[in-house]
């Protein structure tokens, strides 16, 4: 399946005089990670079908700097940071999506006080914003009426309070949505954050990663539904732990709103 | 000889409140060990914090079956004491039921039948809440760092609440009696839903066991109160008065973001910019010692972190969310306050025989809390949401793995590796930031 997508960077835009309509951060896990990268094209795929004016900084992006800071490495994190900023601000930068929920908090919250301030949107809520500016149309397809869970990234849900943009995107694709038992503001985090994904887990009885996947089996899904680069890791690694691969898949909710369009 | 009993009462009552004086100034000398902190913001958002969260006990109720109970002991607290007015006057003038004599009659009334039933409901609440701690032993009540003191400070508070409850019916019991025997001396007043069931128990008792009764119910519950008053300073129920100012103290901004570190603002600011002098000095380098990054003892942690140690009641519903307290690791979120409380107590303890602070050798970092604990918090906020007093142990965490890493390079060496590459190669994995853009001509 040989098939280019349009990426057109920063400078390129630049070079031309243009300002896109959004920047797409797409973070490390994006760019370097093979199952994110997938998300990252998925969603590439949903901003072009959509024909939105987009681009990324693409080698000129560096790490938020956000597992710099929770591993209590202000200096790192700030060099990081004022690094991103001197570029996006170079750019005129106004508003910025992001599919990761450590980017999209570091750069909502965390870059203003150092001089960036930007628009930053989750994907979830930016495919919200388009879907409702019928820009976009998001059908069941293939999910219609299959059982999926949805696991609250914390950076995205108690971090930012947003609970309810993956979850009016999962009603647009018709599923039958089973909570979790713990979901939303009392979801359990998936065991990568504050840089734990990073390094070995400090000694206990399980993994959380592991224990999490348990939560999400107890609702019969077929799918776990995520959006982070990071959960997903975590929980496919959980899902292969508890040896459930054949029965439960673990997706961004880009890739599956793109799978129900056939992209 | 008659003043006796009002001078005996007022010796009581101005000890009571001089000994807690002494403890609410040592509490407030404590707090102020740590950083300064700007709170000024916001201040509409803290108030409304205040109102719900502090007053109206919109945490508690999440968890509906202790925040039902906890909502009766609480009101039960707040309304009863209005009966502390009529007891003080009463002590120290001699009068008796005072505030029927000021109130109409309709009105007392209804105050003290609804200060019974409100102490009754507090009974059921207490002894149900024993129940859970002792006969049903909730997991949270027991965990590791619910060792002797916490699990017995809990249950003491419980035996004083109790006590005092059926005291105040007791008195009541005794009083309805003679004011049906003795009439001449007890004036008929108050309404009495409960303790009129205790009256048919007193049916035999004459006048002056009546009086004894009501006498030692009346001085023992009041004495209970005024050591109860007196026990906070050494328990974790200070909660009572403490969850307010630190509800809204608590933070306002998303939870997601975590505090910036000024001073290091400053210095990558000046690493960052081209026109620096390197060499130049800097000019308020006479004025102070260079400020410590991170915390490792009680005094390096913000005055909102040390009052959040005294406000934690120890319940524990922050450790029972934290994924990696869940899955057996060391870490516990309720242990963290903990820990720094009785450090901070280790440090007043310090302060009271030295005049001043003298190094003993200890510290918040690996005396009380281990490094192993630090680095499981995954900072998912789950304790912070849980919370029912706005307690963010959290940051506690994220302030001591600053100073691990920024004063003492400590970080687990995965960490260093990560950290290296960020700031070798913009990524925390060994990838070229050339290659960033590689995803888009793969397949």
């Amino acid at each position: 399946m040989e098939e280019t997508i349009k990426v057109p960077t920063m400078a390129e835009y630049a070079a031309q005089g243009k300002q896109p309509e959004v920047l797409f951060f797409v973070g490390c896990a994006g760019s370097f990670d093979d199952r994110a990268k997938k998300i990252t094209k998925a969603f590439v795929k949903l901003l072009n079908k959509a024909n939105i004016d987009f681009a990324v900084l693409g080698t000129e992006e560096g790490c938020n700097g956000d597992p710099a800071k929770r591993a209590g490495n202000e200096f790192l994190f700030q060099m990081q940071a004022m690094m991103n900023i001197e570029t996006m601000n170079a750019y005129g930068i106004k508003k910025i999506v992001t599919a990761c929920p450590h980017c999209f908090n570091t750069l909502g919250n965390e870059y203003p006080e150092l001089g960036g301030k930007y628009e930053v949107l989750h994907h979830t809520q930016f495919l919200k914003s388009l879907l409702k500016e019928g820009r976009l149309k998001v059908e069941g397809g293939k999910f219609k009426g299959k059982k999926i869970t949805f696991h609250d990234p914390c950076y995205l849900g108690r971090a930012n309070n947003e609970y309810e943009a993956p979850r009016e995107l999962l009603e647009k694709l018709e599923v039958e949505l089973i909570e979790m038992r713990r979901n939303k503001r009392h979801g359990m985090c998936c065991g990568a954050g504050g840089a734990q994904v990073f390094k070995e887990p400090e000694p206990g009885t399980m993994d959380v990663n592991v224990k999490r996947t348990e939560h999400a089996m107890e609702t019969n899904s077929e799918i776990i539904a995520t959006g982070c680069p990071f959960c997903m890791m975590m929980m496919t690694d959980g899902v292969k732990a508890k040896n459930v691969e054949s029965s439960m898949e673990v997706m961004d909710i880009a890739e599956m709103i793109a799978q129900a369009d056939e992209l | 000889m008659q003043y006796l009993t009002n001078i005996l009462f007022l010796i009581a009552l101005v000890a009571a409140i001089g000994f807690f004086t002494i403890n609410v100034r040592k509490l407030i000398r404590n707090i102020k060990l740590g950083r300064k902190v700007d709170i000024s913001d916001n201040k509409a958002a803290r108030w409304k914090n205040v109102l719900l969260i502090a007053l109206g006990q919109s945490k508690m109720v999440v968890r509906p079956i202790p925040g039902l109970l906890h909502i009766f002991v609480y009101v039960g607290f707040v309304i009863i004491n209005i009966e502390m007015i009529e007891i003080i006057f009463d002590g120290l003038f001699g009068t008796h039921r005072v505030l029927s004599t000021v109130l109409p009659m309709g009105v007392y009334n209804f105050l003290i039948a609804s200060f019974e039933i409100l102490a009754m409901l507090v009974i059921i609440a207490v002894v149900l809440f024993w129940t859970r701690r002792n006969i049903q032993k909730l997991k949270r009540f027991w965990a590791r760092e619910m060792k002797v003191w916490p699990r017995k400070d809990a249950n003491y508070i419980l035996y004083i609440e109790f006590v005092l409850m059926v005291l105040f019916l007791m008195m009541n019991a005794a009083d309805q009696r003679l004011q049906v025997v003795s009439p001449e001396n007890y004036s008929t007043a108050g309404s009495f839903p409960i303790s009129q069931f205790i009256v048919p128990l007193l049916a035999d008792l004459d006048v002056s066991a009546l009086v004894i009764i009501e006498r030692t119910s009346w001085w023992l519950h009041i004495l209970g109160v005024l050591f109860f008053l007196n026990y906070l300073y050494y328990s974790k129920h200070l909660h009572i008065i403490l969850a307010f100012p630190n509800v809204y103290y608590g933070k306002i901004k998303p939870k997601g973001q975590f505090e910036n570190l000024e001073a290091v603002t400053k210095e990558v600011k000046l690493m960052m910019d081209p026109n620096a002098d390197p060499f130049a000095v800097a000019p308020d380098a006479t004025e102070e010692t260079p400020e410590k990054f991170g915390a490792s003892d009680v005094m390096d942690l913000t005055r909102h972190q040390l009052l959040s140690a005294y406000t934690c009641t120890e319940c524990g519903r922050c450790t029972s969310e934290c994924p990696a307290n869940n899955t057996g690791k060391l870490l516990s979120p309720r242990k963290i306050m903990m820990d720094t409380r009785d450090r901070l107590e280790e440090v007043s303890r310090n302060i009271d025989k030295n005049g001043k602070f003298v190094p003993d050798d200890k510290q918040l970092l690996d005396d009380y809390i281990t490094r192993e604990e630090l680095w499981a918090c995954t900072t998912c906020n789950a304790c912070v949401e849980a919370c029912p007093v706005s307690i963010d142990p959290m940051s506690i965490i994220m302030a001591m793995r600053q100073y691990l890493v920024m004063e003492q390079s400590a970080a687990p060496a995965e960490l260093n590796v990560a950290m290296s590459n960020i700031e070798n190669n913009a990524a925390p994995w060994p990838y070229n930031q050339m290659d960033r853009m590689n995803w888009a001509k793969e397949d």
